[in-house]
């Protein structure tokens, strides 16, 4: 059974954003590994990239197909997770911990309150399954 | 719902997760890919294949039968039991499936794709009319492919006397029957190996057996990368009827000289024509099916077949293309990555094996 901490927001397209001060930090979730499989290589986007919510702005390739990750909110990415670049495994291994993606500064970080609840996002998952 | 192995629920009670596959609830992984394709390479794996139809010819004329069904010559088969890989071709030549035939005499024991079933039980039948050769189709059978460089020796250490002789007595890409199962020395993962086709109610213990001695279940994700780093073809991926076998790097399995085989005349005719080359690439990222191959700048064609290789830690691909040179490139989302041209396989028995190829 997939994990869906209630201290995180998600988008339908699978990734999740946590708030940190001014910061959105921004990974995928656990329902959206397993379905990946392993994940073999992350493409990141670069540090001072501007974004809007809903661009594609990185791509995760698993074993089984490549798909793309939507900023969650508009703003100015400001760190990306280097160590996904040799370890992408990361990802599968702890999705909300060590396998993040990219810290956002939002142009607007109370939007992130806009995001699906994980109980929303839980039903969706559930939905999809079904 | 999809069609069920005799192992299904084997599969479910070790966790895996289960996609449709030509119309059968396969396990596609039992939690990791990588792992998976790893133990096969360092030790010993086992799929169920029990999808595959077994497919038998009986007859006195099953030899000339299948001298005009092949593009591969069944005449050069000399040792009983041999195992012979070929394709099977329409009027135009184009590759209608590829396929094992097994030199057991009448019954010769045929393995084609699942994906393919009917098409190929149809055309087989249908050319087997002018034949004294009946097409019979078994599929009361399992199948179970035990690969890796322990597989055949855990194998034996679970087997009676008999059938461990019959493998002890094995050469390489041949195959025999004793006590109802038919055992052979061949596989899928260019590593070595065993193919065992058994009654489908033996199948759940001797599974069992297998994993108690330490073989590890493979699912079909792992298969395919395996496959395609011993540079095989996937049937529907690498080539289907829009190609022939002269286009899909499967030269050495065409004998044309002398014979009359259903497309032969259409590949007499095919001087110029695309290859099935390997591509490597050193830079991060995914190759993947149909993405566009450049040489020297210019489009050649694209990918059949790609993937991230476990074992050489690096994306992978098969492409068909008009040429090759040593300045080739794939398009990644719109962005040019230098690959190298390669002649597959990539890997055997653990190890890298390819080579650079320039020009075709």
């Amino acid at each position: 059974m997939a994990d869906f901490p209630t201290e995180l927001r998600y988008l339908k397209s699978h990734e999740w954003a946590k708030q940190d001060g001014d910061l959105i930090v921004v990974g995928i979730s656990d329902h959206a590994q397993d379905a990946l499989g392993d994940v073999v290589y992350v493409e990141l986007p670069e540090v001072g990239a501007e974004c809007q919510a809903g661009d594609e702005i990185a791509v995760v390739e698993s074993v089984k197909a490549a798909s793309d990750i939507y900023a969650p909110l508009g703003g100015t990415v400001v760190e990306v997770n280097a160590k996904l670049e040799d370890s992408p495994e990361l990802v599968n291994e702890a999705p909300y911990a060590d396998g993040w993606f990219f810290k956002i500064k939002a142009s607007d970080p109370a939007a992130v309150e806009s995001l699906l609840s994980a109980e929303q996002y839980q039903a969706l998952c559930e939905a999809e399954e079904h | 719902m999809g069609k069920k192995t005799p192992l299904f629920e084997k599969h479910e009670s070790l966790g895996a997760k289960i996609v449709d596959f030509g119309g059968w609830d396969m396990p596609i992984h039992y939690g990791s890919q990588i792992e998976e394709h790893h133990a096969v390479r360092r030790d010993a794996g086992v799929f169920d294949v029990s999808h595959m139809t077994v497919v038998e010819l009986h007859g006195a004329d099953a030899l000339p039968y299948l001298g005009r069904l092949l593009a591969n010559d069944i005449g050069r088969v000399k040792n009983p039991g041999q195992a012979m890989y070929s394709a099977m071709l329409n009027e135009t030549g184009g590759v209608l499936d590829d396929l094992i035939v097994y030199a057991t005499g009448d019954p010769y024991l045929v393995v084609v794709n699942c994906a393919t079933r009917e098409k190929d039980l149809a055309w087989m039948r249908r050319v087997a009319e002018a034949y004294r050769c009946e097409v019979v189709e078994r599929p009361e059978f399992a199948i179970l492919a035990i690969q890796g460089p322990e597989a055949i020796g855990k194998v034996k250490s679970i087997l009676g006397t008999e059938q461990a002789a019959l493998i002890e007595g094995l050469k390489a890409f041949q195959g025999g029957w004793c006590d109802g199962w038919f055992i052979a020395r061949t596989g899928y993962t260019g590593e070595k190996g065993l193919e065992i086709i058994l009654p489908e109610d033996q199948a759940e213990s001797f599974w069992d057996s297998l994993l108690e001695a330490g073989v590890r279940p493979i699912g079909l994700g792992a298969r395919d990368t395996l496959r395609l780093e011993a540079g095989m073809n996937l049937y529907g991926n690498d080539m289907d009827e829009s190609v022939t076998p002269l286009e899909s790097n499967m030269e050495s399995t065409v004998f044309l000289e002398g014979r009359d085989f259903i497309g032969a005349d259409a590949l007499r005719k095919q001087t110029n024509h695309d290859e099935l080359v390997g591509l490597v690439m050193a830079g991060k990222g995914i190759l993947r099916a149909h993405y566009p191959v450049f040489s020297e700048g210019t489009p050649v064609g694209e990918i059949t077949s790609g993937a991230f290789s476990p074992t050489l830690e690096k994306s992978i691909a098969l492409a068909r293309v008009s040429a090759t040179s040593s300045n080739m490139t794939v398009e990644i989302r719109g962005k040019m990555q230098a690959v190298e041209c390669v002649t597959p396989p990539f890997v055997r028995n653990g190890k890298q094996v390819y080579k650079q190829v320039y020009n075709l």
